[in-house]
């Protein structure tokens, strides 16, 4: 226990098990299989503010184009389940029974190649983590080997996901157009529109989710992890000490891309659709939102923020619709103006210091930490470690003889 | 088909390309001020564009309710006027915005959209979700047929002249006039600019908004062609950026080439394939080309 949370920190236990209390135990006890579908739904786009907290938060490199990554995942398992739910007999009543119904209806009349391998369920799983993965790394490789990053980076990605959505809505025979790929019934002859099933991919996704946060924080915690914030503070010094930062800023977002796809391919299991409305900028920027809430170095201050802010789009565009853009532009405002670590920074800011100081009332315990220079600070306290100060990054601290 | 009939074709083809290239222009010009002398990254410059467009629509009903005699006259001073305000917003975003940001570009990117989402939902609630389209005078409408079989859209020549007008204008502002000089110190070295004497802040506010104001024009001038909807700034943001980075941010006759470019190659291949696929393809060349060249078609040389 002692060695876990070391490992973990201790605010960032308390915030995992608070997480998992709430997702394991609240939520499925307090709310019907609807509202618990909707939360599933939510925690899917969890896994692509994950993704950005190591990305952006941790990597510094700010991706407009996450949506794309979420698509490509929730299309590959969307295809897999939409030639599952148009076998022959179901789709008789088609000109050509056997082909997706949007096929048919694009007079389409045999199914295109590279649809094909999608008949099989370890293939979609395999292409829906190695295609975004795989897009990510040439996207990424051609610019940050080019020292391309920061904002051109930003537009170039925003480039990317409107060509594909543009492609996706174009290409409607092939890919459903605005529609996208509806009706997805069954997957191996299971049906996951039942509760029971929801149920299930509920759990699953939440395991998966918690499996993607631990992953990151190993990541974090290695010597990649001190690397990635040393390169996102002081780039050229990083490079010269040796390392060729590209490599670490394309497995950064390789990474951030194939946790994408995973979200992408639970949000089709659980939700029964995908359409290139979650492929587009204005999902993309608003997954950005998620992180920013939450946190933008805290992984499980992102969860935190994506849950809040779907609930809170849910709940005021239902009540006040108006009101909600409104508030949306607020939160983007607000968010960067006054927080820009999110809730997490919040918690670490005056919840932290407060709890601090009621136990510094014990003799023993030594007082709120220190005011120490801005970035050490952040460095301490993204690695959770409060009461152990790192000097801001430097060649001793990311020397190899430390690993 | 006959040799004038295909003769005919390349010119009306030609002069489409040119239409969407002044578009494009009109478009990037704001940007290329805000985004490629400032390097501050614009998201709510569709809206600002949307502002210039409403403000047409607003003037035209009024004259057409209140001073029909004057319908000949009014787009001129609306232009104007849709200048002028777009020119304030960008005041006022500036001062309560973008001026606390300009050291973290990357929150300046999401405050922004913060921002064009606020400025989406007032339009939304001002001149409700449905799109409109002011009454244009007569003069605008039609085509001109100089020969038989081929037509030319006025309003087309319209945007072209007015795109002409502006980024003439720019031009002259920035490298004939006092604004310009202290715009390009600033960019060029904004430490040795405050030193001797220019105020860097002052410089900062008013190239913000005069990039805002010919978003204004530029929003203005596409009511002649489109339909406004309170979204319909969102629709060109991309386009937008990608035509200030693909000709170099900091170069203002980049971004003039790179329009023509860019407007050239979509309107050829839109004339060989679908709409969908011609802008999947420019897009996808355009992507490609700055991966390969990053700094863009006209890099500025600067020892960075």
């Amino acid at each position: 226990m002692t060695k876990l949370r070391h490992w973990l920190g201790t605010s960032d236990l308390a915030g995992i098990a608070l997480l998992a209390l709430l997702v394991f135990v609240v939520m499925p006890l307090s709310t019907d299989i609807f509202r618990l579908n909707l939360i599933g739904k939510y925690l899917t786009y969890a896994f692509v503010a994950v993704g950005l907290v190591m990305l952006w938060g941790y990597g510094g490199i700010l991706s407009l184009g996450q949506g794309v990554f979420f698509g490509l995942g929730g299309y590959c398992m969307a295809m897999f389940l939409k030639l599952e739910a148009s076998d022959p007999i179901s789709t008789k009543i088609q000109s050509t029974p056997g082909i997706p119904d949007f096929m048919d209806w694009n007079q389409i009349t045999a199914l295109p190649t590279w649809w094909e391998p999608f008949r099989h369920l370890p293939f979609a799983i395999l292409a829906l983590l190695v295609i975004p993965t795989l897009l990510a790394f040439i996207v990424g490789f051609a610019m940050f080997k080019r020292r391309v990053g920061g904002v051109y980076f930003a537009i170039i990605t925003q480039a990317v996901a409107l060509i594909l959505t543009v492609l996706i809505i174009g290409q409607q025979g092939y890919t459903g157009g605005v529609n996208g790929m509806t009706d997805l019934k069954t997957m191996l002859g299971w049906d996951i529109r039942t509760d029971s099933a929801r149920y299930i991919l509920y759990f699953v996704n939440a395991i998966l989710l918690f499996a993607a946060i631990f992953a990151c924080r190993a990541i974090q915690k290695s010597k990649l992890g001190t690397l990635m914030l040393a390169m996102r503070d002081k780039e050229d010094r990083v490079r010269f000490s040796g390392y060729d930062v590209a490599n670490f800023k394309v497995f950064v977002f390789c990474l951030a891309a194939m946790l994408c796809g995973i979200g992408g391919a639970m949000f089709s299991l659980q939700v029964g659709f995908m359409s290139p409305s979650f492929v587009g900028i204005v999902p993309s920027i608003e997954m950005v939102i998620f992180a920013a809430v939450g946190g933008r170095m805290s992984l499980v201050g992102a969860v935190f923020g994506t849950l809040l802010v779907n609930f809170g789009k849910t709940y005021f565009s239902e009540s006040f619709p108006q009101l909600w853009l409104f508030l949306m532009a607020a939160l983007f405002i607000g968010v960067v103006m006054a927080f820009p670590n999110g809730l997490a920074g919040l918690f670490e800011d005056y919840v932290k210091p407060w709890l601090l100081r009621t136990r510094a009332k014990q003799p023993d315990v030594p007082p709120a930490e220190p005011v120490v220079e801005e970035t050490t600070r952040s460095v301490a306290s993204r690695t959770g470690d409060s009461v152990e100060p790192l000097p801001a990054p430097t060649a001793g601290r990311l020397g190899p003889a430390v690993a | 088909m006959t040799a004038s009939e295909l003769w005919n074709i390349v010119l009306m083809q030609g002069f489409a390309g040119l239409s969407l290239f002044s578009v494009l222009l009109l478009m990037g010009l704001g940007l290329a001020i805000i985004f490629g002398q400032m390097g501050v990254i614009n998201m709510a410059h569709g809206e600002f564009m949307t502002i210039g467009a409403y403000t047409i629509f607003l003037i035209s009903s009024l004259v057409e309710t209140y001073a029909p005699g004057l319908m000949p006259y009014y787009f001129l001073i609306a232009i104007g006027v849709a200048f002028v305000l777009a020119f304030g917003a960008g005041w006022l975003a500036e001062w309560a915005l973008i001026r606390h940001l300009y050291k973290r570009p990357l929150d300046t990117l999401l405050a922004t959209w913060g921002l064009s989402l606020g400025m989406q939902q007032t339009f939304r609630s001002i001149f409700g979700a449905k799109e409109v389209s002011p009454t244009l005078p007569e003069w605008l409408m039609g085509s001109w047929s100089p020969a038989e079989g081929l037509d030319i859209p006025i309003n087309g020549m319209f945007v072209m002249a007015l795109t002409l007008l502006v980024t003439g204008g720019v031009f002259l502002m920035l490298y004939r006039s006092r604004w310009g000089l202290r715009v390009r110190a600033t960019v060029a070295n904004r430490t040795m600019a405050n030193a001797i004497g220019i105020n860097t802040r002052k410089t900062d506010r008013m190239t913000f908004a005069i990039g805002c104001g010919i978003a204004g024009v530029a929003g203005a001038a596409f009511t002649t062609i489109g339909s406004t909807g309170p979204t319909s700034g969102s629709l060109y943001i991309v386009d937008a950026f990608l035509v200030v980075t693909f000709g170099g941010a900091a170069s203002l006759f980049g971004t003039v080439a790179s329009a023509f470019g860019i407007a050239q190659a979509q309107s050829i291949t839109e004339f060989f394939l679908n709409g969908s696929m011609a802008k999947v393809i420019t897009l996808l060349a355009i992507v490609t080309i700055l991966m390969i060249r990053p700094q863009g078609l006209f890099a500025l040389k600067v020892r960075r």
